[in-house]
Order: structure tokens, then C-alpha cells, then sequence
């Protein structure tokens, strides 16, 4: 298994490609992030204006993914990629979906944000949502940087912190429930809040397959649908390391 | 929880096609060969499995040719060569003093990169093989050609002028032809040195096909310089720079993940 740099092809050309594909990824997830946090600060903020702009601006994302498909699909065509530069053209070409879905969950946040911060001017139970986005964030926020530094060993503990993200997601319903059952007439408003609980539950889920590609990239090795607890059992004597 | 840390040459993924379980066909073990003090292969250890496309790769003068060329014998011709290691064709050493050259040329034939078939008839051509084996009786002859000719895929193209001089047909169809005339002997090994690289993508493909049909009856090794080639018809492949070997693997693997970087730098076009 080697991972190389993108540079030093034959042909300075096919160099100039690469890095322009994934210049333009890394572009776009910077988009995708700064969509996810201007959600979540429009939901915990109840910052109806906020919320409208993030629910409007994802077709800029769209058509980024669009781009970077078609260039993708021209690196395949003309270049005929092998070893590393195939798994990166492969990975760039998954990770664009990815980042593009979560651009849509960020739509999905800021559509329930104009809503609830039409029924309710100080928000309650957004601590806890609050608590749960800030988290996803940092997680999407770190698996971009494990993306954009091909950086193996961060990208294996980022896609663990998922874990946590559902364990909160799962409190926060069961919070919602308990709070549903007190009084119904919340229940309208809090299953809003649960379906941004759920959206940014899902991010977590894409961020953990960013990095899942990264270890693709770099290491050839497919740890999709296999559990964390499996890799290490295969591959125990590294941990060691 | 602690961060694990799994190494990045732990992560590598198991191939799915495992030489382990494969058949030998050919084994160098410490092939060595020399063109007068210049050493041209040095301590090649390779096995080529049975009854599968084992492709050679690498730049040109890495010894890709040299090595196919050990495999028939063809180096005898040659008088400043001298070898070392053995070169075993089922355990056998082809190189020992008790092994009939013409016998091993029949068990394996090879192709060259430009189609050389005999100026005579394309029958006389795919015939001449059997003819020289004491075949003669018509019936089979006639059988084995037209089996020989549907082997090589140009039976369909060539049964209404099997007695034309072989040197009209298109250069597609003589290299077509001059397979039909290597497997109408029934080797057990064809070799073929860059078998499409004088074709035009139309008749390449067709040679491909071929090749994988071949593969059903026969071990077929193939030197190409074009790895996209490789890498659609091999199913393992042995990357040679400067008379070494570097790297044998499942052909989906060496392409996907390399093992070795001069075998990466090598495949994506980089500065070796």
C-alpha cells in the first residue's frame, strides 16, 4: 500500500486536474460547513432571516457537486486514473454526495428554523440541540480537515465520534418524548425540534463516511459497514503501536 | 477513549483472487540472465499460475521481453547469453541438457508483436504446426484448422478464403491467424509479446476477447506496455524495472493499491 501526493505526474497537466478537483472538494465542504453552523446558530438563535438564508443558498452546493462530478468524470475519461489517483478520484466522486446531502439536512434545519422561530420567541429544549449540533459540527468540522490532509489516523477516531452523536440523538428523543407527554400541545413544536435533532444526526452519519473515505484513500482499505471493534480486532497488534 | 492507532500497512486488504491456491504453470526461482557482462534479469522468483493471464509490465529495457523469451527458449539463439537460477515448467528445470527444445516449443508457443504468418494459404498457415507433428490426413487436419480458426475468433471472417495467401488478410486477422497457429498444436502455455501493440483499437479488443477465452484452455502470459491492456486482461500482473521483479500481485490489487511505490509511480505516470 503506498499513498502518494498528488504531484509529480509525467504530465504536469494531469497534476494541475487533481489539484483542481480537490481544491474545488475542500471549497465545497467549507460551503457545507459554514451552511451547517448558519442553521444551527439560526435555530438555537431563532434567527428567522438567518434560517430563511440557509434554507435558500443549498443550490450553490448543488451546483458545486454538479462540477465537480462532470471534471471528475473528464479526470476518468482522459486520464485513466490507477492506485492512488483512482482512489481519490473515487473518493472525491463519493465525498461530493456526502457533502451535498448534508447541504440539503442543513436546508431541512433551516426550513424548521423559520418555522419554530415563528411560533416561539425564546426558545426552549435548544440547549440540548445546541449541545448535540455544536458537536456535529466539530465533527464534520474535523473529518473536512482529515479529508484535506488525507490524515488516516484522525480520520479512524473521527468516524468513532459518531457513536456519541447518536447516543445524544437518542437522549434528545427520549427528552422530547417525556416532554410531548407532559404536554401535548408541544407536541407540534417539538417534533419540529426532533426532526432538526434528526437531520443533524444524519450529517454525523455523512461526516463518518468522509472519513471512512479518507482511509480508502489512503490506505486502499474498505472499513465500511464493518464495526470499529472489528478493525481493531483485525489489525489489533497496531494498536499497540 | 484512547485514540486507537492502526498503522497504515496493517489496513492492506486481502486480494480476492489468492496465488496461494492457484496451480503452477511456471516457476522461476533466482532467474538470473547476462548479454555478454551486461546482467539483463537479476534473482527473479516468480510463479506463474495455471490456466490463468499473467501479464509483465514495466518501462522499456526492464527485461519484460527477456524474461517471456526465457520461457520457450528463444534466448538459445542467442550465443553471448548466459543463465542463471532455474526456470521450472511444472518442476521441471527447461533449461537442463535432457529436455527436447522442440517438445517445449510445442508446449508452449509464442506470439510476436507484429503478426509474421508464412506467405502461404491461410489453411497452409494454421496447418503447418500439425504438418510438422506427422499430421496428414486430410479429416484432421481440416478439423483441427477450422477448431484452431474458431479458437482464435476467425473462422468467421476467413472460411471463404482459407486458400488466399495469408499476407492479404488485414494485420488484426494475421495476428489472429498467427494465434490460431500457435494453439492448432495444443501447447499448454502461449506467450505473447505485445500481441496488439501494432493493431488498431478495433482489432485490440478482439485480441483481448481472445485472450480471455484462451485462458480457459491455456496459461497465457502477456508482455504489454499498455497497462490499461494489462489491467483488463490479466488477472495477475509482475511489475519489472531494471531486470527485477518488484512486484507480482493480483492484477485488481496492483492497480487499485500497490504494494511497492515504484510499482505506484509507475502505473499513474510519475517520475520514478
Amino acid at each position: 500500500m503506498v499513498y502518494q501526493d498528488i504531484g509529480q505526474h509525467i504530465t504536469s497537466q494531469y497534476d494541475e486536474d487533481l489539484e483542481s478537483l480537490r481544491s474545488k472538494v475542500l471549497n465545497m465542504g467549507g460551503m457545507v460547513e459554514k451552511q451547517v453552523q448558519n442553521a444551527l446558530l439560526a435555530l438555537t438563535r431563532a434567527d428567522s432571516s438567518l434560517a430563511e438564508d440557509v434554507a435558500t443558498s443549498d443550490y450553490h452546493i448543488n451546483a458545486m457537486e454538479v462540477e465537480i462530478d462532470e471534471e471528475c468524470t473528464q479526470v476518468i475519461a482522459r486520464r485513466q486514473p490507477a492506485a492512488s489517483d483512482l482512489r481519490l478520484v473515487v473518493t472525491i466522486i463519493k465525498c461530493i454526495t456526502d457533502l451535498e446531502r448534508i447541504g440539503d439536512e442543513a436546508e431541512k434545519i433551516g426550513r424548521h428554523a423559520v418555522k419554530l422561530a415563528a411560533i416561539e420567541r425564546t426558545p426552549t429544549y435548544f440547549s440540548e440541540i445546541k449541545h448535540l449540533g455544536d458537536q456535529v459540527c466539530k465533527m464534520l468540522h474535523d473529518s473536512l480537515d482529515a479529508l484535506a490532509r488525507m490524515d488516516i489516523d484522525n480520520a479512524f477516531v473521527i468516524a468513532q465520534g459518531d457513536r456519541a452523536i447518536n447516543d445524544e440523538y437518542d437522549a434528545l428523543t427520549r427528552q422530547l418524548i417525556t416532554y410531548m407527554m407532559e404536554d401535548p400541545r408541544t407536541i407540534k413544536r417539538s417534533l419540529r425540534v426532533m426532526w432538526c435533532a434528526r437531520s443533524l444526526e444524519r450529517i454525523g452519519d455523512h461526516a463518518k463516511n468522509i472519513c471512512e473515505y479518507v482511509i480508502y484513500t489512503v490506505a486502499g482499505k474498505d472499513i465500511r459497514h464493518t464495526s470499529f471493534d472489528q478493525v481493531k480486532a483485525e489489525h489489533g497488534d497496531s494498536d499497540n503501536k | 477513549m484512547a485514540a486507537p492507532q492502526i498503522s497504515q500497512d496493517v489496513l492492506l486488504n486481502q486480494v480476492s483472487l489468492d496465488l496461494e491456491k492457484e496451480r503452477t504453470c511456471f516457476e522461476c526461482k533466482r532467474f538470473g540472465l547476462y548479454y555478454g557482462n551486461n546482467q539483463a534479469l537479476r534473482g527473479i522468483d516468480m510463479v506463474i499460475p495455471e490456466k490463468r493471464v499473467t501479464a509483465f509490465i514495466g518501462p522499456s529495457g526492464c527485461g519484460k521481453s527477456t524474461l517471456l523469451r526465457c520461457m520457450n527458449r528463444m534466448n538459445d539463439l542467442i550465443d553471448i547469453v548466459r543463465m542463471e537460477g532455474e526456470m521450472l515448467l511444472h518442476g521441471k528445470d527447461i533449461n537442463s541438457k535432457s529436455v527436447n527444445v522442440a517438445e517445449l516449443r510445442r508446449q508452449v508457443g509464442m506470439v510476436f508483436q507484429k503478426p509474421n504468418p508464412f506467405p502461404k494459404t491461410v489453411y497452409e498457415n494454421v496447418a503447418y504446426g500439425l504438418r510438422l507433428q506427422g499430421v496428414n490426413k486430410k479429416r484432421i487436419l481440416d478439423e483441427r484448422v477450422e477448431w484452431a480458426l474458431h479458437g482464435a475468433a476467425l473462422w468467421g471472417e476467413v472460411k471463404d478464403r482459407l486458400q488466399d495467401n495469408a499476407m492479404g488478410l488485414s494485420g488484426g486477422q494475421q495476428q489472429r491467424l498467427v494465434i490460431a497457429r500457435a494453439i492448432a498444436i495444443q501447447p499448454e502455455v502461449i506467450l505473447l509479446d505485445e500481441p496488439a501493440s501494432a493493431l488498431d483499437p478495433i482489432s485490440t479488443l478482439k485480441i483481448e476477447e481472445l485472450i480471455i477465452q484462451l485462458k480457459k484452455d491455456y496459461t497465457v502470459v502477456i508482455v504489454t506496455h499498455n497497462m490499461q491492456q494489462a489491467a483488463r486482461v490479466s488477472d495477475y500482473t509482475a511489475f519489472l524495472y531494471l531486470g527485477e521483479l518488484i512486484e507480482f500481485g493480483a492484477t485488481d490489487q496492483l492497480f487499485t493499491n500497490p504494494v511497492q511505490k515504484q510499482t505506484e509511480d509507475y502505473i499513474t505516470g510519475r517520475y520514478g
